[in-house]
């Protein structure tokens, strides 16, 4: 059953399937894989049919997957506990460094007063843990309005747009 | 001073509208415990023995009357009347009920004050020397700077759940009363060929259980690349630092696992990415900066005027207080004053809501408005005119701040300990007093020239054992309280950490295991040399040999 997720600042359904082994794999579609499966279940991705979702840990190292992300449309970062920040810093890499363009979801334990940090770093998706509601979790989208580091969305600091 | 924009107030007022709806929510049941701790945390909120504490940030250390008297009014309104000062610089307050912190926080926010990152596993209150912008021995004002850091570091998107908390410490001057070297960054203000500024950038230092001095990472930075160079120190450190462990999670633990060479490989190699980019600092910047931190409007005057000289002859207590407890100034004609929140009998550090007030009126009067909090918990009046420095004596003395005692053994540092906080293993304050106690001839105290005593209820070290030329950890043996004596420790440029004496003791037998370290060090001094020269030279052994009687 399809879940459904913020993106792009609404909720929506999901429109990614999870693949772990060869006969889940669709004919056609959008397909989740992790980053370690991906070296056996490469061979089933048809780019005509599929549209690449790649999923990583926070700790993994950019270079890792950095050659999938001309393919992939989405990179998903998962959080084992919303305290393990490093997916921050790696979401940071993969739009700022990498230049990743698609769609960057945050996944696992992730919740509504994490939202607003996590879409400066670039995620413009959240796979919002199942035991909490989603239209809650949209308010932690606009906390503040002011900001001052450069982020993903902001590239200049404060101090390059002082009024 | 630094005074907030509409855009400054706007995050402040962003912010306490959140933490409201995360307390509400909490109290509401939506929010697990675990989940409000880490959103507490950050907003500087423990729950302690007896009651939540709330720690209040003063960035830098710096404070306007008007943010002194906002701080009594919450002591009275809500807590029982008063405030604790703290190693690094800020307010602590230990009875809030936890539901009405909001409304604590928005008091603040009416006066540009916040608790945002004062504690939880983010970046801390940046801190400074306690005479900036006043000191003679300073090479640049380094108030700009630590405003510059203040902001890069609030909300920092990246770096709100790092492994471990982290703290930075800027020194511009020849003595670092910061003590830089024992902070996960040291930011250093140094001078290049020409004069120009330059920074040398030091990381991995730090107490606690594994005490260490942080390791130079590089030197002759420009100012425009202050930003981007922490910046990828932190990025290093969120993404390397150790998570599996909270006792090896801080980056003085990265640094020695990696080694100081390669740390610095992986920063140099991040932050090519980020220099020469928007992190850029402009020199506009910076030059907006300094223009909040121009001096306060002084009149033109001589140091040490006849008034001043007379007094001084007239009355003996009074030039006692003025050699020990005033600072040289910048400025001829003005003094920076050391108020000593470390009479006997009151706990180091602590204040009265009626003090805090009397604070204020006296900065009022004698300091154009501002005071400062020292991270060896007195406070400061840093711009007194010589020729008014009798009358404000007088006042001090009634309120009990005139104890001639800085920079003494018993102007000793000194955390809550065990009768408040839950991490302790052992009381600390009762200690502190009791040392204050048997060494109150203020004669002998003079005689025995700087000490510096600090003393922590636990491994934790916020009483900066380690660094105290004499320091005092409370430990836990088998449920009873026995305490650890180190010596040699030192939080300047000199940089050093403690050494274990020995065997540790019971309570009642510290404070004479301190009388014997202070005996010995009177037998072996050599005419003029401080407690630390003295140990240097003869080590630990005769110390040890006292005391265990061997």
């Amino acid at each position: 059953m399809a879940n459904n997720i913020i993106k792009d600042g609404a909720i929506t359904t999901d429109s990614f399937v999870i693949v772990e082994t060869a006969d889940q794999f669709p004919a056609e579609g959008h397909v989740l894989i992790s980053l370690d499966l991906w070296p056996e279940l490469k061979a089933q991705f048809n780019p005509e049919k599929h549209s690449l979702g790649i999923k990583v840990s926070g700790d993994a190292e950019l270079e890792s997957f950095q050659d999938l992300l001309s393919v992939a449309a989405m990179v998903a970062i998962e959080f084992p506990v919303f305290r393990d920040g490093r997916g921050y810093s790696l979401a940071r890499l993969v739009r700022e460094r990498a230049g990743f363009k698609g769609e960057l979801r945050a996944m696992g334990d992730v919740l509504r007063d994490q939202l607003f940090y996590l879409k400066r770093c670039g995620f413009t998706s959240f796979a919002v843990r199942e035991d909490r509601s989603l239209e809650d979790a949209l308010q932690g989208l606009t906390d503040f309005s002011v900001t001052y580091q450069a982020d993903c969305a902001e590239p200049r600091p404060i101090y390059q747009r002082r009024p | 001073m630094y005074v907030y924009t509409q855009y400054d107030q706007q995050l402040l007022n962003e912010r306490v509208a959140q933490y409201r709806g995360q307390t509400e929510r909490y109290l509401s049941g939506e929010l697990s415990d675990e989940e409000f701790l880490a959103l507490r945390l950050q907003n500087g909120l423990y729950v302690q023995r007896h009651a939540p504490m709330l720690r209040v940030a003063v960035p830098y250390g710096t404070l306007n009357s008007q943010q002194v008297r906002t701080l009594a009014k919450i002591a009275r309104d809500y807590d029982k009347g008063y405030a604790h000062v703290s190693t690094r610089q800020n307010f602590q307050f230990n009875w809030p009920a936890l539901e009405l912190v909001p409304d604590i926080l928005q008091q603040l926010a009416d006066v540009q004050m916040h608790a945002i990152q004062t504690s939880g596993n983010c970046i801390r209150n940046v801190t400074t020397d306690q005479f900036a912008g006043v000191a003679r021995d300073e090479r640049e004002d380094p108030r700009p700077y630590c405003e510059i850091i203040r902001q890069w570091s609030t909300f920092h998107p990246e770096f709100a759940y790092l492994p471990r908390k982290f703290k930075i410490a800027v020194c511009a001057a020849d003595e670092d009363r910061a003590a830089m070297k024992f902070h996960d960054i040291g930011v250093e203000i140094t001078a290049g060929q020409s004069g120009e500024t330059t920074f040398s950038i030091w990381a991995g230092g730090g107490l606690g259980r594994t005490p260490m001095v942080a390791e130079k990472i590089t030197e002759g930075l420009e100012p425009r690349y202050l930003l981007s160079y922490l910046e990828a120190i932190l990025r290093v450190y969120n993404r390397y630092g150790r998570r599996d462990n909270k006792y090896k999670a801080r980056i003085k633990i990265l640094v020695k696992a990696l080694g100081v060479a390669e740390f610095r490989e992986k920063v140099e190699a991040e932050w090519q990415h980020l220099k020469d980019t928007e992190m850029d600092l402009p020199a506009a910047e910076i030059e907006l900066m300094k223009s909040y931190f121009q001096p306060p409007a002084y009149q033109a005057l001589a140091d040490d005027p006849d008034s001043l000289q007379a007094m001084r002859q007239q009355d003996a207590g009074f030039s006692v207080w003025l050699n020990q407890n005033c600072q040289p100034h910048k400025q001829a004609g003005y003094m920076a004053v050391n108020l000593s929140l470390k009479s006997t009998g009151q706990a180091p550090g602590d204040l009265s809501d009626d003090a805090l007030n009397a604070i204020a009126d006296l900065a009022d009067e004698f300091s154009f408005g501002e005071v400062r909090t020292t991270h060896k918990q007195n406070m400061v009046l840093p711009d007194v005119r010589q020729d008014q420095l009798y009358d404000l004596w007088q006042k001090l003395k009634t309120l009990g701040f005139a104890t001639a005692n800085i920079g003494c053994l018993t102007d000793i540092i000194c955390c809550p300990g065990g009768e408040f906080c839950s991490l302790a293993n052992a009381k600390s304050i009762p200690v502190a007093e009791e040392i204050q106690r048997r060494f109150d001839n203020l004669d002998y105290l003079y005689d025995l020239g700087d000490i510096e005593l600090n003393i922590s209820g636990c491994m934790n070290a916020c009483g900066h054992h380690h660094i105290g030329n004499i320091g005092i950890l409370g430990v836990d043996k088998k449920g009873e309280e026995f305490y650890q004596i180190t010596l040699g420790g030192n939080s300047g440029l000199n940089a050093n950490i403690g050494k274990i004496v020995g065997p540790s003791f019971a309570e009642n037998d510290v404070t004479d295991a301190v009388a014997k370290v202070i005996d010995v060090f009177v037998e072996s001094r050599i005419e003029g040399e401080s407690f630390l020269s003295t140990y240097e030279r003869i080590g630990i052994q005769p110390f040890k040999e006292r005391i265990y009687g061997q």
